[in-house]
């Protein structure tokens, strides 16, 4: 309990601030509903809603486990070698800087109107920090260990297996995090163009003037993007707490 | 621990160092033309100050880096050589046990036999209690004691340590240089030992070489009249200032 309170407060605090503000008229419920219109909201059109999350949830789900796959295979690849890193990295960079809103009627024409478009977006989005984390890790291994290693025989295979991956994981797992909530932002503005999905739904309520969904719709997404995290959190904890300083529970 | 007396020399590497030059990238020769000839069993201190060519030599020796000119020839040619590091350079993922096993990991060994063996030296440098502990655990003379197992668990006839007691305190220090001194008694391997420490260098090794600033020259090459039995004790001894003083005096002449 002592782990959830404060964070709870400044919740409780702003929640009851809105509805003051907004029931009081200081500002006008066509910006921002109150809160407990929200929560109506989400009980109004808890189907909806629901299958809308199913929806959001796996794509963003998938997108994110395709580029952790990928960005991880990647990242060993240009760790490979130098030449390789030079030749190729630049091209990963375009990951990070294309404008995702930009080329998702692009996605529509190349995967068609549904899932494999949101998934594509969310993949798209997500997959930069997992391939930069990665290889920054990969890189970062200690001089000394990969001489011993070395010392005695170890082929490049059972080096990255036994030395560099565990020793990046900690920096693997840090863009994981990033990633987690990149691929909710990026299957939501994939659903804007390719439809379903919370996406769709946000989409709908603007133009309909119902800004308590959007912002209930809105509010899922969030709730979908911190149970990924936390999710990425708790694998952290369990696998880097007897050993790294971030996750350390040793004495 | 038991202490034994006298050296078994059977087991350990005779090293030929004959011309040998390295080159770093920026045309400096750190080592230039050195010849060493070092017996097997024996126990080398190599002493110098920083930039010497120290590291770089035991990095040669070891085969992790070729010389630019000149050959180092071993007797027996394959035989396994260990390195201990500065730091103890753990996996911190790894328990004590799961350390002390990689190098039999790495060589293709069966689990229980290298967990044996593994167990058979945490037990020789008193870690056996501490076998499922993490590194982030111990202390640092626990590591490096951690170290020198993982290094002794293949049983190496060559040793090679890079000034491994370097960042410990001072009786974890000499504690440590007993018990080493101790398992190359009993071991009978070659160890080369790199170190900027004149009082470690006397105390610990047979012999010591002195070597210049610049390009590896030696300047003494000097065998340690002390007796083979060394104790804490040994650390008041006369004996001990006289060949430090001997030490010094090279070391002073740079």
């Amino acid at each position: 309990m002592k782990k959830f309170l404060p964070p709870l407060i400044p919740l409780v605090v702003i929640a009851l601030t809105a509805e003051v503000t907004v029931r009081s008229g200081a500002v006008p419920s066509y910006l921002v509903p109150a809160p407990s219109a929200v929560l109506r909201a989400l009980l109004d059109s808890r189907d909806e809603l629901a299958a809308a999350m199913a929806k959001t949830s796996a794509a963003a789900l998938i997108g994110f486990a395709l580029s952790t796959l990928t960005g991880v295979a990647i990242a060993v690849l240009l760790s490979s070698s130098r030449a390789i890193q030079r030749a190729f990295y630049p091209y990963a960079v375009f990951f990070q800087t294309v404008p995702i809103i930009a080329i998702a009627p692009l996605l529509v024409i190349w995967f068609g109107y549904g899932m494999k478009t949101v998934i594509a977006s969310a993949f798209i989005v997500s997959i930069f920090p997992v391939i930069a984390n990665t290889l920054t890790g990969l890189l970062s291994t200690d001089p000394a260990l990969r001489d011993l290693f070395r010392l005695y025989g170890a082929s490049p295979g059972v080096t990255l297996v036994k030395l560099r991956f565990p020793a990046a994981l900690p920096q693997i797992l840090t863009g994981l995090r990033v990633a987690s909530g990149l691929a909710v932002i990026g299957a939501i503005v994939g659903e804007f163009i390719g439809g379903q999905g919370l996406g769709s739904v946000v989409d709908v309520a603007r133009t309909q003037q119902r800004v308590d969904k959007v912002y209930a719709a809105v509010l899922l997404a969030s709730a979908l993007g911190l149970a990924l995290f936390g999710l990425i959190n708790l694998i952290s904890a369990l696998t880097l707490r007897r050993w790294h300083a971030s996750e350390a529970t040793i004495e | 621990m038991t202490k034994t007396t006298g050296t078994n020399t059977a087991r350990g590497v005779a090293l030929r160092l004959e011309g040998v030059r390295r080159v770093f990238e920026n045309s400096l020769a750190v080592i230039e033309g050195m010849d060493l000839a070092i017996d097997a069993g024996e126990f080398l201190a190599v002493l110098g100050p920083s930039g010497c060519g120290k590291s770089t030599l035991l990095r040669m020796i070891a085969r992790l880096s070729a010389p630019d000119g000149g050959r180092i020839v071993t007797e027996p040619e394959h035989s396994q050589v260990a390195f201990v590091f500065q730091d103890a350079h753990l996996l911190p993922w790894r328990t004590v046990l799961a350390n002390t096993v990689l190098p039999l990991e790495l060589m293709g060994l069966g689990r229980e036999e290298r967990r044996t063996k593994a167990r058979a030296v945490l037990d020789q440098v008193g870690l056996a209690e501490a076998e499922a502990r993490y590194p982030a655990q111990l202390s640092g003379g626990m590591r490096m004691r951690v170290s020198l197992a993982r290094a002794l668990v293949t049983e190496p006839r060559l040793l090679l340590l890079d000034e491994p007691f370097a960042a410990l305190d001072e009786i974890t220090r000499f504690n440590l240089e007993v018990q080493l001194r101790d398992l190359w008694q009993r071991r009978g391997m070659t160890v080369i030992f790199v170190t900027h420490s004149i009082s470690e260098a006397a105390f610990l090794a047979n012999r010591a070489v002195v070597l210049a600033r610049r390009g590896g020259k030696i300047r003494l090459d000097r065998h340690i009249g002390l007796p083979p039995e060394r104790s804490n004790d040994l650390r008041s001894d006369p004996r001990l200032g006289q060949e430090m003083k001997l030490l010094m005096g090279a070391m002073e002449e740079e």
